[in-house]
């Protein structure tokens, strides 16, 4: 062949044929197209509808054309917020044979569950007639029944005197009453939770030492302190009724959308506005006062109603236990098994377990939890320590230390891992230099090795706390409730109760969305919800990549 | 340069064989270091020569499936007995190797490592200790203002010569350095050799070098290695200008290797 031909052929073939291959760099940018596509599609979707729940909506009424078949009571008027305009499904269309009949249809919010016995109710699009807009409705949260949407009439004071919506007084007085009704209820809940619950722990515990001793003089005596306690809490109980009994003395009147009556007492009040009045700053000052809400406050109403803060609050304290429990777990299995166990059969297969572990699926851990932990462990605790308790268990049923044991133990094989991975990154070269300054070679890990290798161990520990924090399946069988009456961390001796159950945001998420009374009313709970556990695992993902930056800068191997 | 003392001998090779698995790598090597010389080891890749290095403070014991035979003595004590304490023996026998492997601490911490492990806290000897072999190692001058500076900002030579302080800080007999300046630029290089002829005053030293030049400009003996097998062992002059063997003048004249 000439160098002629030989460049003809060249040519030839850089004119024809792409580089072998090119259409696998298309297939793999479609690949991650696709997947970032549906992480964002998602995110959005949750951002999205988890942010509008707080937003503060216009309430609007609606008058119906006679002829139509819907009402409320009876009454064609009504009203509340527009949640959706929704497209009926074509049977439905052909099903009613109405010729004036729209083919959309209006979802609406529209409160007072109490009176109308639901509190979302569809309209046809075509049967409306008028849609205004009146200033003076106001949406009025309650601690029971939802939302109360309507016209102020008359705030009745102790019975006799009212004060008309009408009167210039009116607004300062009825801001006045709500502010003071939520004082009181702090300090009822002051008093029953932490003063009465001091008293009434107190209680128990004599109780218990008085069915465990036979000395007739300490008898005695823990009896008289018993009685003493017992009148200290009658006391305090007769505050707490009084309170709530002021609590309902004023009394406020409403008029429905829909015409009817209703009285309702103050102390029932937490919050109210007029949405209608409310210019855009307000509403989002509203929105932003909404969202700290949701954050500090105790669920009510089943969960559809008041804030999430014990389910962060358990989650974040069960995510913490489980990692401190999982990481040295994990490094000293992994140092071990890396660096000391002789290369064999037998590491290859506890690795290969290791590694199957991550594989199993996770309720098998939950069960595994509830015989093992909760049943054994916790019930071997309860007959050695709180045998004077039972048959009431402390240790031997779920609680947040038993689910943070059994998350770590399924977290445990990512730590292993990542650990191993971490120590396999160290180079050959700064081990020697160890060994040839004299090190043993426990002083050449510990000093030299471990440290470098931190950023891959703490690369494993996010891995692992971003997989418990979002678990739920197994913590159903060891620990976690629809609602926890206490923190799991509080001011009381000994601060830390990891016996307590606790709340946990994923388990909410299931409980909000699946096993609410009202799963329409619980909707917008569910996305606000997974939002913040979103919100949650990202936090706590970021600290630990920024220690790990921090580390990664401090032993960076960049030289070698 | 026949002037050095040849008081005693510090390490003998005595019939030394060495395998990695199946495959034998050394052949009976019989060598004899004496008190403060620079024996240098030269010879084409793959001979064996970092083997024999790493064999005398037992860095092969790290390398798994390895099997030796004879007996490396040092001074007059075998290093392969059962009850030999391998910490203590790296601790007489300090090594350089050929990618300069600073710790990723401060200056500081590299140098006072070996001393802190053996649990030396006194401030001040550690700062003497410091001082003294960054000054043997000359670095002292660049360094001193930026001692808890992280090591790692060091250029290449000067990391290589923090190695060496670092392992001049333990006080060893024998330093072992593994192709010392084979990553280095010349005048880094020139700068290593001038420190390696300043530690020969203290310190018996062993060189594995592939730089000819090198090894003619610094060693007092040289040995040349093929193919696992000690070919020939003398002065160091005498080798480079008349050597016994043929193999040896063909490698140091460049016809093979």
């Amino acid at each position: 062949m000439t160098d002629i031909d030989r460049n003809l052929i060249n040519s030839e073939s850089v004119l024809k044929k792409p580089p072998k291959g090119d259409c696998y760099i298309w297939l793999s940018g479609l690949g991650l197209s696709l997947c970032l596509l549906m992480v964002f599609f998602i995110i959005g979707l949750i951002v999205w509808e988890g942010t509008r729940a707080f937003w503060i909506k216009d309430i609007v009424q609606i008058t119906l054309n006679q002829d139509s078949q819907t009402h409320i009571d009876g009454s064609k008027i009504l009203g509340g917020e527009i949640v959706l305009k929704q497209q009926k499904s074509i049977a439905e269309v052909k099903k009613s044979g109405d010729p004036n009949e729209s083919n959309m249809e209006w979802q609406l919010y529209v409160g007072n569950k109490d009176h109308y016995g639901f509190s979302f109710f569809y309209i046809d699009a075509g049967d409306i007639k008028t849609i205004t807009k009146p200033g003076q409705l106001i949406k009025i949260e309650r601690e029971e029944y939802g939302n109360l949407i309507g016209y102020p009439e008359k705030i009745i004071i102790d019975n006799d005197t009212a004060i008309d919506s009408d009167s210039s007084i009116f607004e300062g007085q009825f801001s006045t009453l709500v502010n003071e009704v939520a004082d009181r209820r702090d300090e009822i809940k002051k008093l029953e939770k932490a003063e009465i619950g001091k008293i009434n722990r107190k209680i128990k515990s004599f109780q218990l030492q008085k069915r465990t001793t036979d000395d007739p003089d300490s008898l005695k005596g823990l009896e008289e302190k018993l009685k003493s306690l017992q009148k200290e809490y009658e006391q305090l109980a007769e505050r707490a009724s009084r309170l709530r009994q002021t609590q309902n003395s004023h009394k406020l009147q409403c008029r429905l959308i829909t015409g009817k009556r209703i009285i309702i007492p103050l102390g029932s009040i937490i919050n109210y506005h007029y949405p209608n009045q409310m210019s855009i700053s307000d509403k989002l000052f509203g929105f932003f006062q909404n969202i700290s809400n949701f954050i500090v406050s105790n669920p009510r109403e089943a969960n559809t109603e008041g804030g999430i803060f014990p389910s962060i609050f358990g989650t974040f304290i069960m995510t913490l236990v489980m990692t401190l429990i999982v990481t040295p777990f994990g490094i000293i299995t992994a140092i071990y098994l890396h660096e000391y166990a002789s290369k064999g059969v037998w590491v290859r297969l506890v690795r290969i377990g290791v590694n199957n572990l991550a594989g199993v699926p996770s309720i098998v851990f939950g069960v595994f939890g509830l015989g093992f932990f909760v049943y054994f462990l916790g019930g071997s605790i309860d007959k050695l320590f709180f045998s004077e308790s039972l048959p009431t268990p402390t240790f031997g049923t779920g609680g947040i230390l038993w689910a943070s044991l059994t998350l770590a133990l399924l977290t445990v094989p990512i730590v292993i891992v990542a650990t191993e991975e971490g120590l396999s990154a160290v180079p050959r070269g700064l081990r020697e230099a160890g060994l040839a300054c004299g090190a043993s070679k426990w002083q050449c890990l510990y000093r030299i090795v471990l440290p470098a290798s931190v950023p891959g161990i703490l690369t494993g520990v996010i891995l692992a706390m971003a997989r418990g924090a979002g678990e739920v399946a197994p913590l159903m069988l060891v620990g976690v409730v629809k609602l926890a009456p206490s923190l799991p961390v509080d001011g009381i001796y000994p601060f830390f109760h990891l016996d307590q159950k606790f709340m946990h945001l994923g388990f909410h998420i299931y409980d909000l969305g699946f096993q609410s009374p009202d799963s329409e009313a619980a909707k917008p709970m569910v996305f606000a919800t997974t939002l913040f556990l979103i919100l949650l695992v990202v936090i706590l993902n970021l600290t630990a990549v920024t220690v790990r930056e921090k580390l990664r800068k401090k032993y960076s191997m960049s030289a070698i | 340069m026949t002037s050095v003392k040849r008081n005693s001998d510090i390490i003998s090779i005595n019939n030394f064989s060495f395998y990695y698995g199946l495959n034998q790598v050394l052949f009976d090597i019989d060598l004899r270091v004496v008190n403060n010389e620079i024996i240098a080891f030269i010879g084409p890749s793959g001979c064996g020569k970092s083997t024999l290095l790493r064999s005398i403070n037992r860095m092969n014991d790290l390398i798994e499936n390895t099997n030796h035979e004879g007996d490396i003595q040092l001074i007059g004590q075998s290093i392969y007995t059962r009850d030999l304490d391998v910490i203590g023996l790296r601790k007489r026998v300090g090594m350089i190797f050929q990618k300069s492997n600073p710790f990723p601490k401060s200056i500081y911490e590299n140098i006072v490592f070996g001393l802190r492990i053996a649990g030396i806290k006194d401030k001040e000897v550690l700062d003497n200790a410091v001082e003294e072999s960054l000054i043997n190692a000359a670095l002292w001058d660049e360094v001193k203002d930026r001692l808890h500076s992280s090591a790692l900002g060091l250029s290449g030579g000067q990391t290589q010569r923090l190695c060496i302080a670092r392992t001049i800080a333990i006080k060893p007999e024998i330093i072992l350095m593994d192709e010392p300046c084979s990553a280095l630029d010349p005048i880094a290089a020139g700068k290593i050799e001038e420190t390696i002829l300043e530690l020969k005053k203290k310190f018996t030293i062993i060189i594995v070098t592939h730089n000819m030049q090198q090894a003619s400009r610094i060693s007092d003996r040289t040995a040349f290695f093929y193919l696992g097998k000690l070919i020939e062992c003398g002065d160091t002059e005498h080798i480079f200008s008349n050597p016994h063997e043929k193999q040896t003048e063909d490698y140091i004249s460049g016809r093979f290797g």
